[in-house]
Order: structure tokens, then sequence, then C-alpha cells
């Protein structure tokens, strides 16, 4: 049987809508051969895992260009909490380096910055996906 | 043979013989197209444009078609206004910040309110880590008196962020009734009230449904033309647009487009077009394809003139003339080599001059990290004021005009231009066309296809792409978020305000603004009512919303 392509789900949490760059993420991801479960700006924590686990999403791409990166430390326990440490979670935007150590610490997988080529971005993903699966069938 | 046509034939041979030498030297099958897709010649001659139709196509400063300037003085008699955001914390933190900025000789402030505000919701409706570090929280009339303490409201234009159903406005004009300012005398301009530029590009600012908000827009334009004639209620964005990818030509294009959509609702409602397009006005991004950017607004001006005359047939000159305040592009910074952004925020200034702007925000170098810091935002004002006092760009009115080139660029982008407006009215107005996802298709083709250029090289980015720095540790530097202390501060105020009021009359306002958008009655004089009352800005936003839909934007990627 083929491997399923990775899935993964590119969102945006808080009160930020700029999506250009969620939709440009979406749109590659989808063209380099992933699943991809795009979602519009605002979502809620609880709706992001909620649609990770029934998705069976191997990784979240949240896209941040204000401050709602802030909240990403509530959605890693959130996912805890739900069962879905498995699922990787990157982020793409504008973050300032303090927080971002923050965020890594929080189990945030990887935080791409203005400049990531879209391979990069992709090739990381494609990565993380099969390390989510692998972990989850150890 | 007389004198003009022996010009005219030795300037043909000089020409071939040129174009023979030049096709010798060049590189073969070096082709140069600008964002908006034109292909660019190595060299423009009279050829391409002769000056036979100065009358028509240019004609002066000041006079129709405007494509020189719709003042005769332009920026010789009067410079731009300097209009930098400001926008932080709780609005006592940005009462002070006013306080200094027009201590330094301003006469127009800007309101930036938290992405809570934005998003249509009060303080206590939203996570309280993200309060306060976007812009100000102001959710109330209080909030507003506490932001502009000590601001002669009479004096001072204000530019409030303040998508549909505009209750900054409304709560400004609230303070000015308690302070015992006549509206008449209340001059600004509600930025951000072009809801089809947030349903297609910005759906941060997209609070209501499309339909509702068209409708509490034209109410806007109605209440403010008889009750605050000196407001400018509404500001066309073509930014939104071009951040999200659009090309210059396609900006402009819907920009204008979307302009003559409100301009023919409001006639529609029975209003005439010489009162209110003069209290039309427009926001633009101005990126770094410079000769680009100075044709985009030449010939946008053109457009817009021809089309307010002809196709709304206003007769007033003001109703012609196409006032704008743009913004350099963010989207054009690099969070490498941050530096360097200086010189791109003066090339992009600079075509926004000889564009010939009214109003200009320069970016500061730091913004790809988080809001500026005091120096780069310094550097950012001192970068205008260099281009006017020491480079003297401001000593010749349109010092382009005339120029083969841009002459040429500015009736090819016009032609562009029409046709892009043209395929909308098509497709039936420019609400039909975003409903149908036909700008937005267009505006994700062309992000994507510059985001190509940039990856394959085509398009090099200094310090990105091209002339990278070794080893270059890209940092930002670490944002101020305001002291939680502060925000729990204004949380308690907001309780204590909530409990304060007197709750049967906000109740009956917010009723009566439900019943009006049942009826059809004017809403926006509704939101005046209820903010004046007590109302909070989430209280009306979520009545409204319940009334009239909740704003969603197309989400197919």
């Amino acid at each position: 049987m083929r491997e399923r392509p990775p899935k993964v789900i590119v969102t945006k949490i808080g009160l930020d809508g700029h999506d250009r760059g969620s939709r440009i993420i979406a749109a590659h991801l989808r063209d380099a051969g992933m699943e991809v479960v795009y979602t519009p700006p605002w979502q809620r924590i609880d709706s992001v895992v909620k649609l990770a686990i029934e998705e069976d999403a191997d990784v979240i791409g949240i896209s941040s260009l204000a401050t709602d990166h802030l909240l990403v430390p509530k959605l890693m326990l959130a996912l805890r909490e739900a069962g879905a440490a498995d699922v990787k979670v990157v982020l793409g935007g504008i973050v300032p380096a303090a927080d971002e150590a923050k965020l890594l610490e929080s189990g945030v997988a990887q935080v791409f910055h203005p400049g990531s080529t879209l391979e990069e971005i992709a090739e990381a993903v494609r990565t993380l996906a099969t390390r989510a699966r692998e972990e989850l069938n150890t | 043979m007389n004198d003009t046509t022996t010009r005219k034939g030795d300037l043909a041979r000089s020409e071939a013989r040129w174009t023979q030498a030049y096709a010798a030297a060049a590189v073969p099958g070096l082709s140069v197209t600008n964002r908006s897709g034109i292909e660019i010649k190595p060299l423009y001659t009279p050829s391409d444009w002769s000056g036979e139709r100065y009358g028509k196509a240019l004609g002066f400063p000041g006079e129709f078609p405007y494509t020189r300037g719709i003042y005769a003085s332009m920026h010789r008699g009067r410079s731009w206004t300097q209009r930098q955001l400001v926008g932080l914390g709780v609005p006592e933190d940005y009462n002070a910040r006013l306080r200094e900025i027009l201590a330094h000789g301003a006469t127009a402030i800007s309101l930036i309110p938290c992405n809570s505000v934005f998003r249509g919701y009060d303080a206590d409706e939203v996570d309280a880590e993200l309060l306060g570090t976007c812009g100000t929280v102001v959710n109330t009339v209080e909030d507003m008196e506490r932001a502009l303490e000590g601001v002669p409201l009479e004096r001072i234009s204000c530019a409030l962020n303040d998508p549909s159903p505009f209750t900054l406005h409304a709560m400004l004009l609230a303070v000015a009734k308690r302070r015992g300012i006549d509206w008449s005398r209340i001059t600004g301009t509600s930025n951000q009230s072009d809801c089809i530029s947030h349903y297609v590009a910005n759906h941060m600012f997209f609070r209501i449904a499309l339909q509702g908000a068209r409708r509490i827009l034209v109410d806007h334009v109605v209440f403010a033309n008889r009750e605050v004639p000196r407001w400018n209620p509404l500001s066309v964005v073509g930014q939104h647009m071009q951040q999200a990818g659009a090309t210059p030509a396609e900006a402009m294009a819907y920009t204008i487009a979307s302009a003559l959509q409100y301009a023919e609702d409001c006639i529609a409602r029975g209003m005439d077009p010489d009162e209110f397009l003069p209290r039309f006005t427009f926001f633009f991004d101005i990126s770094i394809s410079f000769f680009e950017e100075v044709a985009k607004f030449r010939a946008g001006r053109r457009v817009w003139a021809r089309l307010a005359r002809e196709r709304l047939g206003a007769r007033d000159p003001r109703a012609w003339r196409f006032k704008f305040h743009a913004q350099t592009s963010g989207v054009d910074l690099t969070r490498q080599q941050p530096l360097n952004n200086i010189a791109r925020v003066t090339a992009q200034a600079i075509a926004g001059i000889f564009g010939g702007l009214q109003s200009m925000h320069t970016d500061a170098y730091d913004e790809v990290f988080s809001t500026p810091t005091a120096e780069a935002a310094r550097i950012a004002v001192a970068t205008q004021n260099i281009l006017r006092e020491e480079a003297r760009l401001t000593d010749v009115i349109d010092p382009l005009g005339g120029s083969y080139y841009v002459e040429s660029l500015t009736d090819e982008m016009e032609r562009r231009i029409d046709a892009l407006i043209a395929e909308v009215d098509a497709a039936g107005g420019m609400y039909a066309a975003v409903e149908q996802g036909i700008v937005q298709h267009r505006i994700g083709e062309s992000a994507r296809r510059f985001q190509e250029a940039v990856e394959s090289g085509r398009q090099q980015i200094v310090g990105v792409n091209a002339y990278r720095l070794e080893d270059e540790e890209v940092t930002a530097a670490p944002l101020e978020y305001p002291d939680r202390n502060r925000i729990d501060a204004q949380l308690a105020t907001l309780a204590e305000f909530k409990s304060r009021r007197q709750k049967a009359i906000v109740d009956e306002a917010l009723g009566e603004l439900g019943r009006a958008a049942a009826s059809g009655g004017n809403l926006y004089a509704g939101v005046v009512d209820a903010i004046g009352v007590g109302a909070t800005h989430g209280e009306v936003c979520g009545r409204l919303r319940r009334e009239l839909g909740f704003g969603q934007p197309l989400t197919a990627v």
C-alpha cells in the first residue's frame, strides 16, 4: 500500500487576518503533493485542536504576522491535553527572537521567518510529518 | 518637403541605426517586464510618445484630466501631509504619545486601535495576551474621551482606522457633543472604511457580511454628508490589494472600480455626486517598482477624472480630483540587512512624491520586525524632509511629465486599468466581481507569479536571494508588550463603565439599531445614538452582526 501523503493544516489563530502568507504556503504545499486543510483566519484554539484530531493531521502550520504567536503556547497545551501531542506545529511569519525561544520551549517544532523559501518550508514540513508518524507508530 | 517631415525622417533613420547598434550589443533574449506585466523597452523616443496629445492627455496641474496633479501649485505650493500612525496600549498611553506629537506641531492625528477592536470585540471578549499589542484598546465613549484628552478637536484633523460600522467615528462625535463642539467643525477621515478591500484582501478589518457592510457604508456617507460635512467618510483603499499581491495596475483598477460601485450606490440612494464625491479619498501602497508606481498614480488620476465626469455625471471639478494618501510598501522591506530598508523606503517615497500624492506615510526600516522603534520612526519622517528640503524634489511640479518613457508607461497603465475595470463591469460591478471571486483569483495569481519570480531569482532582492551576507544573523528586536497591570486596569475600567451606565437606555438604543437593520432605516444614525448613550463597540458590532451576518471572506486557495 502506498503511504498517504503528509496532511497539513494551514491556519491562523487569534485576531489578525493578513492571510497572503498562509494562502501562498497552502497552495505550495498542496502543489508539492501534500494534503492541505486550509482555514480562514481567526480560528479558536479548541477548533484547531478538534480539526487536527478529526483530520488526523501530521502537521499544523500557523501563520502569524501580528502578535498572535503569543497564543501558540496555549495551543501546544491544548494539543497535549487532547492527546494529540504527536502533531507537529510549525509557525511562519514575524516572530521576535526572544519570543521564538519561548515558542520552541513550549513545543513548537520550527519557526520560519520572512525570506524562507517555499522549498525550504515544504521540505521541513515533509520531514516533520514523517517524524510525527514515526513517533505515533513507536 | 517641410522641416517637420525632414526631422521625422532624420529621427526614423537615427532610431533604426540605434536599434541595430543595441541589438548587436545587448544580451539576446533579455526581456524586462514590470510587475503589471508590461514589457519594458530599453529606450523610449518620440515614436512612443510625441506630445501631440499634450492638451488632452496631460493638460496642466489642477486641470482636467489631472495627469500632472490635482492642484495648480501641487507640492510647490504646499507640501504633502506627513502622517505617521500612532496606536498603542491603553487610552492613557495613546494620549501621552499624542500630546507629545501635538507639542511638536502636528495638526493631524491618527488612531490605530487594537486588533481586538478591529475584529469587532470589546477587551473582555478576547485573549488578554493580545490586548494593546498592536494598537490602542478603545471600546467606549469614555475610552475615547481619555484618549483625546487635551486634544482640540475643533482644530485637529483626526484619521481613524475605523472599519464598518464606524464606531470610533461615533465615539469621536459623542466626545465632541460632551465638549459642546459643533459637529460641523469636526474634520478628519474614516480610514479603513472600504469594505470591499477588506472582503478581498484584508480580512482583519472585515467585521460584517458584505451586503450588510455595503448598506452601512452608504448610510455612513449619507449621515456624514448631512451632519458632519467636513468629514471624509470614505477612504477607498488600494493598499490592501497590492499588499496581498495585486500588481500596481490591478490595485489601481480595483480601487477605482470599488469607488465607482460606492458612488453608484450613493447615487441610487438619491445623492448628488457633486455633494459626496469631493469627500471621497483614496489610499495606496507605493512599491519599489519606481517608474511603474509613478505611472500608476498618473494614470489613476486620469482614469478617475474621466469616469467621475462621464460615468458618474459629476460637474464640480472637486469631484474629479483624485485625492490620495500613500504609504511606502512594507512588503518590499527585508529582515536581512535591515538598514537597507532605509534605501528602499527612500526610493518608494520618491516614486510617491513624483506620483503627486497628497499625504504620505514612510515606513520605518524596522517595521518588518515589529511596531517601529522611536529612532526608526524618526528616520522615516526625516527621509521625507530630506527629499523635500535637501534633494529639492518639489521645486518642479510633475518633473517626470513629458518623459517619453513615463508618458508611454502612463498610457499603457491606463489601458490595463481600463481593461480590468471593464472586466469588473462585465461581472456586474465590484460587489458581484468579488462575490464571484474574480478579483481574488487575479490577485492570488499575481502574488504567486511574484513569489515565483523571487524564488527563481528573476526578481532579485538584496540580502534575500542576492548579495547575501555570509553568516548573517537575522534577528528581531524584542517587542515591547504593554504592561499587563495596565491592561488589567483597562479591563476593570470597562467593567466599571458597564455597571455604571443606564442599562435600560443602552438596551433600548441597541434594540432600535436592530430594528433599523430589519426595517431599512439609517443604520449609522443608530450606531451614533447607541454609542452616545453608552453602548460599547463590541455590543454595537455584535448586534449588527446578528442582524446582518458575520463577515467571512471567501476561503478558496
